[in-house]
């Protein structure tokens, strides 16, 4: 079972503060793989806000290729952060890679008077196409393309790969991370199934396999949404199923577990939203998540939130202090990041629950599910 | 027969018979019970004239001592060689003899009956289920296995304490987009009913007994207001007794329309007396076991309680045409229909085809998802029974389910409306006694429930049928356990209150075993529909067509 740390601050952190609670949740991780996600950035990136930041990895032959696309499109390169590994020897099990690719870019003046969800929809589209090219030539992989997103994925121990890649440079600083030790239970180690995952501004984080899948894969790709591929992890869908609810469906993160986890018929009746719900429940029964899960994300907005699945039989801990708070799968991780908290207000979220800390980190949210909805604003 | 006497082409031996009564003299205590019993009176009292040779002893021996013979006449049971009426095996001899001094047997070799069961130019019709006998290799559903057990990465569940909701939708479930969209518009949606996924398929009242049908009928609302279990059951084409039809347990019945229209005139006039809607309506194209052949209810079975209900006059053959006459497109067939049984009910009850299996259910399929009101497709494949047809049709007419109701999935994932038109499978679910397992691997297979239908009569009600050509005469009207038959004096012999325990008996059965086969994969808040990759079998071929995996 993987271990997953996600923090919010308003203040911009080192990542190495989330590796440093991942090493000291090490029994859950085997080193299969470590996954970063950065955003509300700060140090250099504080200036680029509204520019998209490419994230992946690259052979040399896969930057060329990579630049030339970019160029053939119109980006211009603004800004960028460079890891420099060539003389530094990587960790055990960590592969020699020849460019881990952080790059800011200027929007092509095509895209200038562009709806902003055209931007964003042509912003996935780029990285789709990049990391197919990527696929087909195995030179190139994009794991974000996305306005203050920086995304980060290796295989290795966590904080031996952090200290590998310099992840304490001062250019690297976000105000939310979140971070995934991995424990393999899928076949291949593969980079595309190192979590958080991310599409259009949505990252999302699990433990737990999922059990329902191969249906929930076969409902997301069957909607015709051209981001709704890969599915190396069975986590995937998590972050697509979220995509799915707030894009198309426009509902908010509150109706989340709703749709994964849908309260039973009992509960469901005596709810104030019952013949929402009932709907929502019977025309998305295909995304019920059966697995046990913990399901941690971030939404465009930076605002936090976590569920647990219906069984609630994957561990998390939510706590911190006015300005500062952390989702850990273990109380010592919280402890690592947020060491000066209340730790009387820590708690585990329960199988109704959705924790949700908006970007102004000035509370814990908790909706149960059991409670009416603000609906369909 | 005498050794010079005359035979004709359809003389037979008892031998050539497929089954033959092994009747011992020795326990008989000639109560004549069997012959009184036996449904197709294939057996009678036999006087046999038996040569008793009486040779004196030597020391009897004399001049005027002759051997002698003596001819005696001992009573018993003597089995007719008759094709028309050859014992059928159902075993009710054995069952009401005291000592056991009665059996029949399967013969060891291929009959010779079989070669004359066309006299007077008339195939052989029966009732009942494919004659298939598989039990020893296992049908295809049989042999699927649950392969994708949750060990330590995720823990498998408890069946006996978690919770669980394993219930399925019928009818038209709307795309979320839309569904949300009509809730902000307060338009109309169509109606969605959450039932168990193991539906009593449709046997229709005439093809089963009175009593047989109450006993269904009480056991199914004992589920549901009892156990809380929203068991439904379809009619079948014979309509519904009119106090069902007024009655509040209308909802826990699936009305069935079908070509001959039988007892529809009874049901629309109580249509402004119902006090609940029925759970839904299906139409019946087509069935498993006679697949582009209509129903049949033999003139003997018409009495005039079925007469009523059907509205026909009593004491007649009931053909059901092989199609909807009064309909010529799909376009006709399928969507005008389905309005018209919509338009009955305002709007409020789904509706659904049923279909046999065959390649083209994909067509039918395809034209069903362009229609906004078909509430679902159900699919009978070749295993399915009935009450009445012809041999041929039974045995070499029809589909398989497994293929078809996976292709139909299948297509419906890559149009992206799996959600959206549930399928129902039918036809040998749990033929050989895995009613749990084979639903569970056609609702992997991607089925969002099955129909049962000689499951039930075996189980609930004791019918004696098998695969191997045993009793089979339902269509005759004399089931000698009373559960197609429309004779008092036989279907009196089953007491519909312990039809209607056993009925419960095997829904509870069938709800644990789903749960130990769905908890073990991790599953437990909804049904596990499409779940292909918890499953496999051990043929490569099967493996490849019903894209599952492949073990050995």
């Amino acid at each position: 079972m993987c271990r997953l740390i996600a923090m919010t601050s308003s203040e911009p952190l080192s990542p190495i503060l989330a590796m440093r609670a991942l090493d000291v949740m090490r029994e859950g991780h085997d080193g299969s793989g470590v996954g970063l996600f950065m955003s509300d950035l700060g140090g250099p990136f504080e200036d680029l806000k509204g520019l998209p930041i490419l994230s992946g990895i690259c052979t040399g032959e896969g930057v060329k290729r990579l630049d030339q696309f970019m160029m053939n499109l119109g980006f211009m390169t603004k800004h960028k952060v460079s890891m420099r590994t060539a003389k530094r020897t990587p960790p055990a099990g960590t592969p020699r890679r020849d460019v881990y690719v952080i790059r800011a870019y200027e929007y092509p003046h095509a895209w200038e008077g562009l709806e902003r969800s055209e931007i964003e929809f042509r912003l996935m589209l780029a990285r789709l196409q990049l990391r197919q090219m990527g696929e087909e030539s195995e030179d190139m992989i994009i794991y974000s393309f996305w306005p203050d997103v920086i995304m980060i994925k290796e295989i290795g121990d966590p904080l031996k790969v952090a200290e590998y890649l310099q992840l304490d440079s001062e250019e690297l600083r976000a105000r939310v991370i979140l971070a995934q030790g991995r424990q393999n239970t899928n076949y291949a180690i593969n980079l595309y199934a190192c979590h958080p995952f991310f599409i259009q501004g949505i990252a999302s984080m699990t433990n737990g396999e999922n059990t329902a899948f191969v249906p929930i894969r076969e409902y997301l790709m069957s909607r015709g949404f051209p981001g709704y591929i890969g599915y190396q992890s069975d986590s995937e869908v998590f972050t697509h199923i979220a995509h799915y609810m707030l894009n198309s469906l426009g509902l908010g993160i509150e109706a989340y577990k709703h749709v994964i986890t849908p309260l039973q018929d009992g509960d469901l009746k005596s709810h104030p939203d019952a013949d929402f719900l009932t709907r929502l429940k019977h025309s998305c029964r295909r995304l019920i998540i059966d697995g046990p899960n913990c399901v941690i994300g971030r939404l465009p907005d930076n605002s936090l939130f976590l569920v647990q699945d219906r069984k609630k039989l994957r561990p998390a801990v939510v706590g911190g202090k006015k300005g500062m708070y952390a989702f850990s799968s273990e109380m010592c991780g919280l402890e690592a990041v947020v060491p000066d908290r209340d730790k009387t207000k820590d708690f585990q979220p329960m199988h109704l629950d959705t924790v949700i800390v908006d970007s102004d980190r000035s509370e814990v949210r908790i909706c149960s599910q059991t409670e009416p909805l603000s609906l369909l604003h | 027969m005498l050794t010079n006497g005359t035979i004709v082409p359809s003389s037979l031996s008892v031998s050539d018979l497929q089954w033959q009564v092994e009747w011992d003299k020795e326990k008989c205590t000639l109560c004549g019970r069997c012959c009184a019993v036996c449904p197709v009176q294939a057996i009678e009292l036999g006087v046999h004239r038996k040569r008793s040779i009486q040779i004196p002893s030597l020391a009897e021996i004399g001049p005027q001592t002759t051997s002698s013979n003596v001819y005696q006449v001992y009573h018993g049971v003597r089995q007719k060689t008759d094709a028309a009426y050859a014992c059928t095996g159902c075993g009710m001899c054995n069952l009401v003899c005291p000592n056991g001094a009665i059996r029949s047997l399967h013969s060891s070799e291929v009959d010779k009956q079989r070669f004359h069961t066309n006299r007077g130019g008339q195939p052989r019709r029966r009732g009942g289920r494919r004659n298939a006998p598989d039990s020893l290799n296992l049908g295809t559903l049989d042999r699927i296995k649950f392969t994708r057990i949750s060990m330590l990465t995720d823990p498998a569940l408890d069946a006996g304490r978690h919770e669980f909701e394993l219930r399925t939708l019928l009818g038209r479930v709307l795309p979320p987009e839309e569904n949300l969209r009509l809730y902000r518009e307060n338009g109309w949606t169509p109606p969605v009913r959450e039932i168990y996924p193991l539906i009593i398929g449709s046997m229709s009242f005439g093809a089963l007994s009175p009593n047989m049908w109450e006993g269904l009928q009480m056991g199914v609302a004992y589920l549901n207001e009892e156990l809380g279990m929203p068991v439904r059951m379809c009619t079948g084409e014979g309509g519904c007794p009119p106090r069902l039809l007024r009655s509040r347990f209308l909802k826990y019945t699936i009305l069935q329309i079908a070509s001959g229209y039988f007892g529809w005139d009874e049901i629309i006039h109580a249509l402004p007396e119902m006090k609940e809607d029925p759970c839904a309506i299906e139409i019946k194209y087509g069935q498993g076991a006679k697949p582009g052949d209509g129903g049949l209810l033999m003139w003997s079975k018409v009495n005039k309680l079925i007469a009523a209900i059907r509205g026909v006059p009593a004491g007649v053959s009931l053909p059901s045409p092989p199609t909807h006459q009064t309909k010529y497109s799909i376009e006709e067939s399928v969507a005008k229909m389905i309005q018209s049984m919509y338009m009955a009910w305002g709007f409020r009850v789904p509706v659904y085809p049923k279909i046999s299996g065959t390649s083209t259910a994909l067509a039918v399929l395809n034209n069903l998802t362009r229609n906004a009101y078909a509430g679902g497709l159900a699919i009978d494949g070749e295993d399915g029974g009935t009450g009445a047809a012809y041999t041929v049709s039974m045995d070499h007419m029809g589909h398989p389910i497994a293929s078809n109701i996976r292709d139909c999935y299948l297509n419906l994932a890559r149009l992206g409306k799996q959600n959206e038109v549930p399928l129902f499978a039918g036809g040998g679910v749990g033929k050989n006694g895995k009613l749990a397992a084979n639903a569970a691997a056609l609702i992997m297979l991607g089925a969002s429930g099955v129909q049962v239908g000689k499951y039930m009569m075996q189980a609930a009600a004791g019918c004696v049928g098998s695969e191997t050509d045993r009793c089979n005469v339902c269509n005759i009207g004399l089931c000698p356990k009373g559960i197609t038959s429309q004779d008092p004096r036989l279907y009196r012999r089953l007491d519909p209150e312990k039809v209607a325990e056993r009925v419960v008996d095997i829904y509870l059965a069938f709800d644990t075993e789903l749960k130990k086969i769905v908890a073990p994969l991790g599953r437990s808040t909804s049904l596990p529909i499409g779940m292909s990759d918890a499953l496999a079998i051990d043929d490569k071929d099967a493996a490849d067509r019903l894209q599952i995996k492949y073990v050995v």
